[in-house]
């Protein structure tokens, strides 16, 4: 029985969590709501801690850190709420071409990514069916509606329609052919942009587009769980603090069981979703068929984890929770987003139960 | 990260496999229970018989040092015992308090004689014990117990044991009693208690069995009436009886799993792949259900992966982290969930008992009447909150009114 990451990890978690409290903090994301780049000095610095890298297979740039290390880089981003492209460059468009396993293509995007820069993925990403871009064999036309990261990454993996109507996955450089447009987003977080493509060129990856897509959203879910999870402890802790300082009643309120009580449930669900967020970075790394299964739960524990956590916070927090001054907003905002962006909880919870069914068999 | 057996660890459980099928016979089903029909007393002797049998073989205390008749085994072997046990038919352990709380808490404060004198007989299965804790007025706070203990006044070198116990798990059947008396009434109420041991026959002593909610009787009264016990029947100092009961409840704490049976999520996909839902299709198909079985998982899976994390802290010298203290409330909750669901199911025919449903029934019928229990046993979860938001989370404490007040001006 070996189920804890090992010491080297812990110290590489200690070592983020670090980076995180001195370079980044709440403070960063308050900046990026005003200013989409707000992110950028600090993800090269995390580059330099060899973030980038992660995942990443050595002749393209990878010095074999790996899934369970971009499963704590995850944690300790959440904990601050880092508004860095992590995810949509590591979790998503990196995922898709590992995924994808288009040799080629990995060799061309993926040192770039090693090297620092920011890509994403353009694909929709909760199950429903949106609006894709076309792809003629050589160039790109159309739109992506919803892409994460989409202002400040370099290239994306993109889901196209081909000319025979098909879905297939292309990889295009962000260039002057491709317009911009941030969206209105509650969560600077999670920053969205639309991708206006106008005869950009883009080479097609070869893969069944179908398999990657899924691929990735299992894995994105396992990473976003960790990030939720590092979240929903960052608001505990947010709230127990509060709760030892301010007094109603001559005393502090957090001695009352009204929130004594409330955040011992916040702790509960916490210790639940590590769990489980720890059992789905276990199957990950290790392809094991149980990471459907435990990917649907990770991610249905750790979104009710800090959906929980960020509510509740604010409420501990009484009227203050409330301004836009104190930092409990940005936990209730991105608790949404984060809940959102990979498909509602509905329907994790019925891709865990077919995974169930099927593990028992008829 | 893994959840592979060592390579020892392998071999022990094919050890204990080994055993085991040479000893006891293999479950058909997992719901399926030892002895059905067999009244307490007979199960508390047959549990006699399979602890002595498993003491003989080496299996009777795996964790207790080598010095005390254990295996000295590790927290992991306990628990791959119990893993491999549970797929056998085996009796309803009556020893969990004797050898998880009674015996740890003798050996470590008790004097030579004590130890020589009793921890064989337990391990062998020969001698029950029973833990005389709780009082009408004395649950949670545990702290108030008024059960005095005075001194004899007649040249006899001993004290008089004088008040009742209640909540105390199998005294019918107990040959000994720790009990948590007062001794000093003018100190603060957890300094003026203090440990004996009574033999449960001795004159004064009175077993009344408590019919439970589910109507078996494994809790009893306990009176203790003018009982006498020589000063050689104290376990521990005079006055240090709090030190004594926290060992052997910290020793429960540390006895961890077993709380949820294995395969529960399974039993629940099969209860709704035979039970209707709407139109005719099987319950499996509605969507809420399925919402209820996803839940179960979670709750089920998420309880055993936290004792695999704390088993791998063990494993590495290190302490197990404080989120096994909310297991019990997610474990309670989680059993009680799973009888409702076995109850939906099974729709109107759940109202009649398992004397007419049979084996598997009885085993919910446990669950659903456990669960509620087990939101208060050994801590409610009231008090586990408070522990959690005071030890864990560094909220201030409750108000404490008592503190550092004598007993006896505490009402």
């Amino acid at each position: 029985m070996n189920f804890d990451f090992s010491d080297e990890q812990k110290q590489l978690r200690e070592a983020l969590r670090r980076f995180m409290s001195k370079e980044v903090t709440r403070s960063l994301v308050r900046m990026a709501i005003d200013d989409a780049g707000a992110g950028q000095a600090a993800w090269r610095a995390l580059g330099e801690m060899g973030a980038s890298t992660m995942m990443l297979p050595e002749n393209c740039g990878g010095h074999g850190l790996g899934a369970l290390e971009l499963c704590l880089l995850a944690e300790e981003a959440g904990r601050v709420l880092a508004p860095l492209p992590w995810l949509a460059t590591l979790g998503l468009s990196a995922q898709a071409l590992l995924i994808s396993a288009d040799e080629a293509a990995q060799q061309l995007w993926l040192p770039r990514i090693a090297a620092g820069e920011a890509s994403t993925f353009a694909a929709p990403l909760d199950g429903q069916t949106g609006e894709l871009p076309c792809f003629d064999g050589q160039r790109l036309t159309g739109c992506s509606s919803l892409v994460l990261d989409g202002h400040t990454a370099t290239f994306a993996v993109v889901l196209a329609r081909d000319a025979h109507g098909g879905e297939c996955l292309v990889v295009c450089d962000l260039d002057a052919s491709v317009s911009r447009t941030a969206l209105p987003v509650h969560d600077a977080v999670l920053p969205c942009s639309r991708l206006d493509f106008y005869g950009t060129a883009a080479t097609r990856l070869s893969c069944d587009a179908g398999r990657v897509l899924l691929g990735v959203r299992e894995r994105a879910a396992v990473f976003s769980a960790f990030e939720q999870l590092g979240a929903a402890d960052g608001a505990l802790a947010m709230a127990v603090a509060y709760a030892r300082e301010r007094r109603a009643f001559g005393r502090p309120i957090g001695a009352y069981q009204g929130i004594k009580h409330k955040l011992a449930d916040v702790y509960t669900l916490n210790e639940m979703a590590r769990v489980h967020c720890y059992y789905a970075a276990w199957a990950l790394a290790a392809d094991a068929p149980e990471l459907g299964c435990a990917a649907a739960a990770a991610r249905i524990a750790a979104t009710d984890a800090l959906s929980y956590a960020a509510q509740e916070n604010i409420q501990t927090h009484g009227g203050m929770g409330y301004t836009w001054d104190m930092d409990c907003q940005l936990f209730y905002k991105h608790a949404r987003a984060s809940a959102v962006l990979l498909g509602g909880r509905h329907l994790w919870s019925e891709a865990l139960v077919r995974s169930l069914e099927q593990t028992a068999g008829e | 990260m893994d959840f592979k057996d060592s390579t020892p660890e392998a071999a022990f459980r094919a050890k204990c496999r080994a055993w085991l099928e040479a000893n006891a016979e293999r479950k058909q089903r997992v719901d399926e229970l030892y002895g059905r029909g067999l009244g307490q007393a007979e199960m508390v002797e047959a549990s006699r018989a399979w602890q002595a049998c498993k003491a003989h073989a080496g299996f009777g205390a795996i964790t207790w040092d080598k010095a005390l008749g254990g295996l000295g085994g590790t927290p992991m072997q306990e628990m791959i015992y119990r893993e491999e046990e549970g797929q056998f038919l085996v009796p309803r352990n009556a020893f969990a308090v004797s050898l998880g709380m009674v015996i740890p808490a003798l050996a470590a404060h008790g004097s030579d004689a004590q130890r020589a004198r009793f921890v064989e007989p337990a391990l062998y299965g020969r001698e029950l014990w029973c833990q005389l804790l709780s009082e009408p007025d004395a649950g949670s706070d545990l702290g108030m117990v008024r059960t005095r203990a005075e001194r004899c006044t007649d040249g006899r070198d001993g004290w008089l044991l004088k008040g009742q116990k209640v909540w105390t798990t199998y005294a019918q059947f107990a040959d000994f009693g720790m009990v948590l008396a007062r001794t000093d009434p003018d100190k603060p109420k957890f300094d003026g208690l203090t440990c004996f041991y009574v033999d449960m026959h001795a004159a004064g002593v009175e077993v009344r069995p408590i019919r439970q909610a589910s109507g078996e009787a494994e809790f009893n009264e306990v009176f203790l009436n003018e009982v006498f016990v020589p000063d050689t029947q104290r376990i521990g100092e005079v006055c240090a009886g709090w030190k004594v009961t926290m060992t052997a409840l910290m020793s429960e704490r540390l006895s961890i799993g077993g709380v949820i049976p294995p395969g529960l999520w399974q039993r629940g996909l099969a209860l709704m792949r035979e039970a209707p839902g709407f139109d005719g299709a099987p319950a499996i198909e509605d969507g809420r259900m399925r919402e209820r079985l996803a839940e179960l998982y979670m709750n089920t899976q998420g309880l055993w992966l936290m004792q695999a994390r704390a088993l791998t802290a063990l494993g590495r010298g290190e302490a197990p982290g404080p989120e096994l203290s909310v297991a019990k409330i997610v474990g309670a909750r989680t059993l009680q969930d799973f009888a409702y669901l076995a109850f939906d199911l099974k729709g109107q025919q759940s109202m009649v008992t398992s004397e007419l449903l049979g084996d598997s029934w009885s085993n919910v019928e446990d669950l659903w009447f456990g669960a509620a229990g087990m939101r208060i046993a050994g801590g409610t979860d009231e008090i586990v909150k408070n522990s959690v938001g005071e030890r864990v989370l560094g909220l201030p404490g409750e108000p404490r009114t008592d503190k550092g007040i004598p007993f006896r001006e505490l009402s």
